[in-house]
Parts: C-alpha cells; structure tokens; sequence
C-alpha cells in the first residue's frame, strides 16, 4: 500500500510541474523516474514517448502509464496515471470560477511567463542528453535529418513520421535476414 | 443523466485525440456545437489559461468543460473517462511490448525511431523558445538560466520555481 502511494506521489509532483504540454515534460520524468527512481533507463523514456505518439490520448499520461506499468504492472499503471492527473484535476476545479480574474492577474502572467522561459531552457539543456542517448551511429545520424526534412519541409505529421520509421525499420531488418 | 453523456463524450476524445492534448482541442469546439455546457469563447479563453497553470492541456480541458457542466463529480468524470482509452490500450501495450522484449524487431524498430524523436522534442522546444522569448531581454534570462541549469544540476523543480519568481521580479 505505502509503494503505491510513493508512486501516486512521485507522479503527482511530475504532473504539478508540467508546464507547457507533455514533450516539455521530459526533464521532470527523467529526474523523477531516471535519476531518482532509477525505474527506467533515459533510452526507455525516449522510446515511451515515440510509442505514445502514435497510441490514443495525451502524450504526457502515456509516458505516465508506461512507467507505471514497469514499476508495478497493472495496479501501478493506473496509479501512475491518476497520480499524474491530480494537480490538474485540484488547481483546475479550484480556479474554475475565477479563470478570468486569473488569467488577467498582472502578476500571475510575469511569473508564468518566467516559467516558460526556465521550461524552454530546461528542455533545451536536456536536447544534448537526448540526441547522444539516440542517435549513436551514422544510420541514426541519416534518419535523423531525414525526419527532420520531413517534418519541417514537408510538414507532415510527427505519428507519421514515427509510423514511417517503424515501417522501415521492419522492412529492412526482413531484407537482411533473407 | 449529465455524468453518463460526460463519460461518453470524453471517453470518445479520449480514443479518438491522437497526438496529445492539443488534438482534443478541435473534439472540444465540437462539443459547443451539440451542448450548452461552455461557450466557444470560454473554450478559447481556457486554452490560453491552460497554457500556463500546470498540467498537460487537453486535462485541464477535459476537467474545466466537465466541472462546468456536472460540478465537482462532472469534473472528476470527464477527466477519467478523457484518460480510460489511453491507460487500457498503453497497459495493453506494455503487456504485449513485455512479452517480446527480446525480440530483434522490436529493437531494430525503437533504435530506428528514437532519432525521430530528438526532432519531435527539438520542435517542441523550438515552439515553447518562440512563445517565451520574444525580445533581447527575455533572451538574456534564457541564455542565464541555460547556463545555471549546464553547470548546477539542481531539480527541474528548482528552476521552475526560480523562473516563476524571476518572471515576477523582472517583469518578464
């Protein structure tokens, strides 16, 4: 009972720390569940966030139930994913009725303005980390700048862009067997 | 009656919001159409709100629409029912993803996407810089707290609550 609580709890402090979307997230999983916890390696929360980019729902609760499940199979994926959903579900029902007087608070928008501003340089320290965990060798390198071009230049879809990759990766693999 | 359509609504956006909380965006302008629970414009104006209280978007929606329609129990509901989809179908797939995790596919397949996902964070990234830096002097606090966050390896906690107050004290 109290190992399932220390997981409602770990993923609760994630989700009150989540500004600016789920892929912004990533520092705050890889403390918690990396350096801290030490359930998951930083490669497996990379390939979590490219299988929760093409499964249903938001991308954050994926990685959330993702996690969960390695920590604690089934009872600890749902625990993980309430727990990451229950700051919003407090902060929100608690602002519900002053939303307005919130979002035009003079003050409350200099400091989430400031924490976009530490969000986007957390992030952006943890772009280094991320690009050695993934692209190792010179294949890597290649699809790399291959999605990028895609995704920039051609402004397809980032499901897409995964699924296409998967799909290569099977064929290739069946071409090298034969 | 209220809680039912809540539970059906947001478990369908939920199954069917493929991309992350800014899919459920168009799914809830949908729903202003079919109900009287929010306006558009109250839609619109929580979308800003949600881009800076904590928490990804498409919960604080779900949660916002639902506590407006049903109070504290609507609130609760949609936003279960907004993740049941994802949890069934993602412990489905750490079960499957658990029963080959020795198989040479499935390895060959996650080291090809991995470097998809650095341009995927990296775009993210770009689009948070474009948003929060906007003229030199936010420029400068992000090059600041760029080089805090290289050579102190505090909490991300700590540079988040250090960013709030510097928002407040600069004025950012």
């Amino acid at each position: 009972m109290l190992e399932y609580l220390k997981i409602f709890i770990m993923f609760a402090r994630i989700g009150l720390f989540t500004f600016g979307g789920g892929l912004a997230m990533f520092p705050m999983f890889k403390k918690e569940l990396v350096e801290k916890g030490g359930y998951v390696t930083e490669e497996d929360l990379i390939d979590y966030y490219s299988i929760g980019q093409c499964t249903p729902g938001i991308i954050a609760i994926n990685v959330a139930t993702f996690t969960g499940y390695r920590i604690k199979r089934t009872k600890g994926a749902v625990v993980a994913t309430l727990g990451v959903v229950f700051p919003c579900l407090v902060i929100i029902m608690a602002l519900a009725g002053v939303l307005n007087v919130f979002a035009d608070n003079e003050m409350v928008n200099h400091a989430f303005s400031g924490v976009r501003i530490g969000v986007t340089a957390l992030l952006a320290n943890e772009m280094i980390g991320i690009f050695k965990k993934s692209v190792t060798n010179k294949l890597q390198l290649i699809i790399m700048i291959v999605a990028f071009v895609l995704v920039i230049g051609f402004k397809i879809s980032s499901i897409v862009a995964v699924m296409l990759a998967g799909i290569w990766a099977v064929v290739s693999y069946l071409r090298k067997k034969k | 009656m209220i809680h039912w359509v809540l539970f059906v609504e947001f478990f369908k956006i939920g199954l069917f919001a493929i991309g992350g909380g800014p899919a459920t965006i168009p799914f809830l302008f949908d729903l202003t159409k079919h109900y009287d629970w929010f306006s558009a414009e109250e839609l619109a104006n929580m979308v800003a709100v949600s881009q800076s209280t904590p928490g990804p978007v498409g919960i604080n929606m779900a949660t916002y629409a639902g506590f407006q329609a049903g109070g504290i129990l609507g609130g609760c509901i949609s936003t279960f029912s907004l993740v049941l989809p994802s949890l069934i179908i993602v412990v489905w797939v750490s079960k499957a993803l658990r029963r080959c995790a020795n198989n040479p596919i499935l390895h060959e397949v996650m080291f090809t996407i991995r470097p998809v996902v650095v341009v995927l964070i990296g775009l993210a990234c770009w689009e948070l810089f474009k948003i929060s830096v906007s003229n030199y002097y936010t420029a400068m606090v992000w090059v600041a707290l760029c080089i805090m966050i290289y050579f102190y390896k505090k909490s991300p906690i700590f540079y988040i609550i250090l960013s709030a107050l510097l928002g407040i004290v600069l004025k950012l």
